[in-house]
């Protein structure tokens, strides 16, 4: 049954993408097309990697609560376009390639946050609200760190940081596109075949290592995935914080299993739908760009609260 | 046979275990009590392969928990914690179900669902198997938590303090149970008990700690006299006869 | 001996945030302090207190150490009131336009108190997360609504405190903090049975729901002030309690005096710190304090004795 929504909800997804390609579509059709198939991609591979990350980290931090944007991920990875902007500068940074300065980026990310969240996840796994806290409070630590250096650059090298800051699917690098699909399907396979030890982690560190399962290892092992696919989504549009707590929650309603084989490709398809269809709505109908991630934001945290009052009355 | 020779566990600066020596033989259920802090709970953990200490070694009859994989460890010895929480909403089954994760390690085989319908049955879940585990009650839980343990169908058990939050009825309910499954099937279980006539009315031997040692270990009836009660708890102990039982009654 | 060290950092502090800046002070000395330098510096020291004053209120009355006034929605609230003003009554006065940005700060508060009632009591640490998720839903509904309207700059303006702006003329309203922190200090004793919970301040005979009012109008009035003048300043009102909490215990009469001071003293630290860093541009105090800020508050969640497990 859960298999069957999961086809239902792909096809949702190719019908919103149908209707972003093709409503009032008109000449030039080819270069129309080009544009709105690249913006459509990077939505897609935002959406995606954004609901996956999330139900991952949800796993191995055993919180429907958190997302790797509330945690300070995404602004882990601002830090370190930052920090490389500032060592070899804005023109220096140009002058890259930017495969390579997105494989720069995310692997410095990958290794800070399986360091980082993975001691805090390990140490902290007694006490979870406390690591919450953490989390939130480095959130801000990190958010606040990156802004120091960036006002210690120079103005116009302020201006090249702060083109990636905010979320806008206006203008995508094509190469990078390309480079950030191939990162996304590594790791949701590797998720796919992770998802049966995801399944016991979810149990919690106790229990699943009473079954056998290195815990420690499939921790670090999720952190490098989410640690991925956050640098996926934030170098090719900026911080977006609640689309995943949203796909997240929705996908857990929706498919209604515990099974990560499942839980995940979900969480992908829903961030992914709701990305293109809220583009489709805001960018068609209402001709407004920039508020979608403002929308996503509003509705992510009326859902946060909802969850936890309703945990309360339960 | 469970050996542990002179285990010593550390945290920072503080011994749990200071050099816990400890044999047990299979079979029967054997009661771990003592006061808090006594150290019952680490040693559980640390039998389990779960605590590694600073110095001395475990063997559960040819088995090094400590040095076997994750999986071959789960198939020997099943520890349940104290008030599991998971992340995921599952059903009864679905939980049941995870017992049998260190035998398929992800690929189901049919026989893996027998033996999760038996430990359904065992537990008289059967009803209950398509309920989410949020919604049941605390002795449902603690239930199907222990199934799922059972599920994990190891020649060694090991259930720390699974009577908390239990009312006396389920308590009963889960000791008489427990009591018939290991006679029935020759598992033998090892379980941390606060209730001393809960141990003194189902369990076959008793391992009384303190400080982080073994203070006495012996049957249940040699063991619980008076005399050693008084010295493990530090406060005073009648101890009456009932049906051939002692029982139990601080001063 | 803790009070000469922290009177002496304070007189230096002052003193470098006096001498500090582009122009010298040679020429035109005395002018260019009346009208820049002091001001700056006094702003500083009176947005700081401010912030701590309310910080420890609005603990008291949620009875949450890990609440402050950021973590309540109330600057934000306060944001749509002034996004609002501007809107629709752009000529309103000064002081109608305070007043303006203290009310929806207040009903702000008044949307986190309904919220922290509904959520369980036996996990402090959730509070304060879900009043960071309330603020951020605001401020999303703010972001919206200045985006609809061009005003983003506004926004920008307010999200982050800072005092490069500061003139005379430009904060004289930060010296009614001055004005509520003595009315606070008067009812200093019945904030502290606040804090002790509803049924144990009733015990005492205390009308628990018009002092928690009162209370929280102060917190309101001091957030609206602020941020209207100089921007948000998130931690303020955390850290500086807190830490006078650690040193000196939880008499507020006593204490009143010293987290303010304290919160005068980690904001103007602050600034002085933004200033020579980055020099000759300026990093934002609110910026150099949240990474002040967030250390330290790591450091109280973790230094805090743990639950030990046996």
């Amino acid at each position: 049954m859960a298999e069957r929504r999961l086809v239902l909800l792909a096809l949702a997804l190719l019908i919103v993408s149908a209707g972003f390609m093709a409503w009032k579509l008109r000449a030039p059709f080819g270069f129309i097309l080009e544009l709105r198939g690249i913006k459509l991609a990077a939505l897609i591979c935002v959406g995606a990697a954004t609901g996956a990350a999330t139900v991952l980290f949800q796993t191995v931090a055993m919180n429907r609560l958190l997302t790797p944007g509330i945690v300070g991920f995404d602004a882990l990875f601002v830090l370190f376009q930052t920090l490389l902007v500032a060592t070899i500068g804005g023109s220096g940074v140009a002058r890259i390639p930017g495969v390579v300065q997105f494989a720069v980026e995310a692997s410095m990310l990958m290794v800070a946050a399986a360091g980082l969240f993975g001691v805090l996840l390990r140490r902290d796994a007694a006490d979870v609200t406390r690591m919450i806290l953490t989390g939130v409070i480095l959130g801000v630590l990190l958010r606040g760190l990156a802004e120091m250096v960036q006002r210690l650059l120079d103005p116009s090298e302020f201006t090249v940081v702060q083109q990636a800051m905010f979320a806008s699917f206006g203008a995508v690098d094509p190469g990078q596109l390309g480079a950030s699909f191939v990162v996304l399907a590594c790791v949701l396979a590797l998720s796919w075949r992770m998802a049966p030890a995801l399944d016991v982690a979810a149990l919690g560190r106790g229990t699943a290592r009473g079954l056998g399962l290195d815990h420690d290892r499939v921790v670090i092992a999720a952190m490098l995935m989410v640690a991925a696919l956050v640098s996926v989504s934030t170098a090719l549009v900026g911080p977006v914080t609640f689309l995943g707590l949203l796909a997240a929650s929705l996908a857990r309603q929706l498919v209604d299993t515990h099974r990560h084989a499942v839980l995940i490709p979900a969480a992908a398809g829903i961030g992914a739908t709701i990305l293109v269809a809220g583009q489709f709505v805001f960018e068609r109908l209402f001709s407004s760009q920039s508020a979608l991630a403002v929308v996503v934001e509003f509705f992510g945290g009326l859902l946060f609260l909802a969850l936890v009052l309703g945990k309360a009355r339960a | 046979m469970i050996e542990v020779r002179s285990l010593t566990y550390r945290v920072g600066d503080a011994d749990i275990l200071k050099g816990v020596d400890l044999e047990l033989p299979e079979g029967g259920i054997t009661a771990l009590i003592g006061p808090n802090g006594a150290g019952k709970s680490t040693l559980l953990h640390s039998i389990a392969g779960l605590n590694r200490p600073a110095a001395g070694t475990v063997r559960i009859g040819t088995l090094d928990p400590f040095a076997a994989s994750g999986p071959a460890r789960a198939r020997t010895v099943a520890l349940l914690q104290q008030t599991p929480v998971a992340v995921s909403r599952l059903r009864v089954r679905e939980l049941v179900a995870f017992g049998r994760w260190p035998h398929h390690r992800g690929r189901v085989t049919s026989r893996d669902e027998d033996i999760v319908d038996e430990a359904l049955a065992a537990f008289a879940l059967t009803d209950l198997a398509g309920r989410q585990v949020e919604t049941l009650s605390g002795g449902q839980r603690q239930r199907a938590f222990i199934a799922m343990t059972w599920a994990q169908d190891t020649p060694w058990m090991l259930l720390d303090e699974p009577l908390n939050a239990l009312d006396p009825r389920h308590a009963r309910d889960l000791m008489a149970r427990l009591h018939r499954l290991s006679r029935e099937t020759g598992r033998s279980v090892v379980i941390v008990l606060h209730d001393i006539n809960a141990a003194a009315g189902w369990s076959d031997r008793i391992v009384a700690m303190k400080d982080g040692r073994v203070f006495a270990h012996d049957t249940s009836t040699a063991l619980l006299r008076p005399d050693t009660l008084a010295a493990v708890f530090d406060t005073p102990f009648d101890v009456l006869e009932h049906k051939g039982r002692p029982v139990v009654v601080a001063r | 001996m803790a009070r000469v060290v922290f009177a002496a950092v304070l007189a230096g502090l002052i003193l470098v945030s006096l001498g500090l800046g582009a122009a010298s002070l040679a020429e035109d000395g005395a002018w260019l302090l009346m009208v820049s330098r002091f001001p700056r510096t006094a702003a500083a020291l009176l947005a700081g207190a401010g912030l701590a004053l309310a910080g420890v209120v609005v603990q008291q009355a949620v009875q949450n150490r890990l609440v402050e006034p950021s973590l309540t929605g109330t600057p934000e609230a306060a944001m749509l009131g002034m996004l609002a003003v501007t809107l629709i009554a752009p000529g309103l006065s000064v002081a109608g336009k305070m007043l303006v940005a203290a009310a929806s700060a207040l009903a702000g508060m008044a949307g986190f108190l309904a919220l922290a009632e509904r959520v369980p009591r036996q996990d402090p640490m959730l509070l304060p997360i879900v009043g960071l998720i309330y603020g951020a839903i605001l401020g999303a509904v703010a972001t919206w609504a200045a985006w609809y309207t061009d005003l983003m700059q506004y926004l920008g303006i307010w999200r982050l405190g800072e005092f490069s702006g500061v003139m005379q003329g430009r904060y004289e309203w930060l010296w009614v903090v001055a004005g509520l922190a003595v009315l606070l200090y008067a009812v200093a004793d019945r904030i502290t049975i606040l804090g002790l919970g509803e049924a144990q301040a009733r015990s005492l005979g205390l009308d628990f729901r018009q002092t928690r009012g009162l209370g929280l109008v102060i917190v309101s009035v001091l957030t609206a002030l602020v941020l209207v003048t100089v921007g948000a300043f998130p931690f303020v009102g955390l850290v500086a309690p807190n830490l006078v909490s650690r040193w000196r215990g939880d008499n507020l009469r006593a204490n009143l005096p010293l987290i303010a001071g304290l919160g005068g003293t980690l904001v103007l630290a602050a600034d002085v710190i933004g200033r020579l860093v980055g020099h000759p541009f300026e990093i934002p105090a609110a910026t150099v304090f949240a990474v002040f800020g967030a250390g330290v508050f790591l450091w109280l969640l973790h230094a805090a004795p743990g639950r030990s497990h046996g």
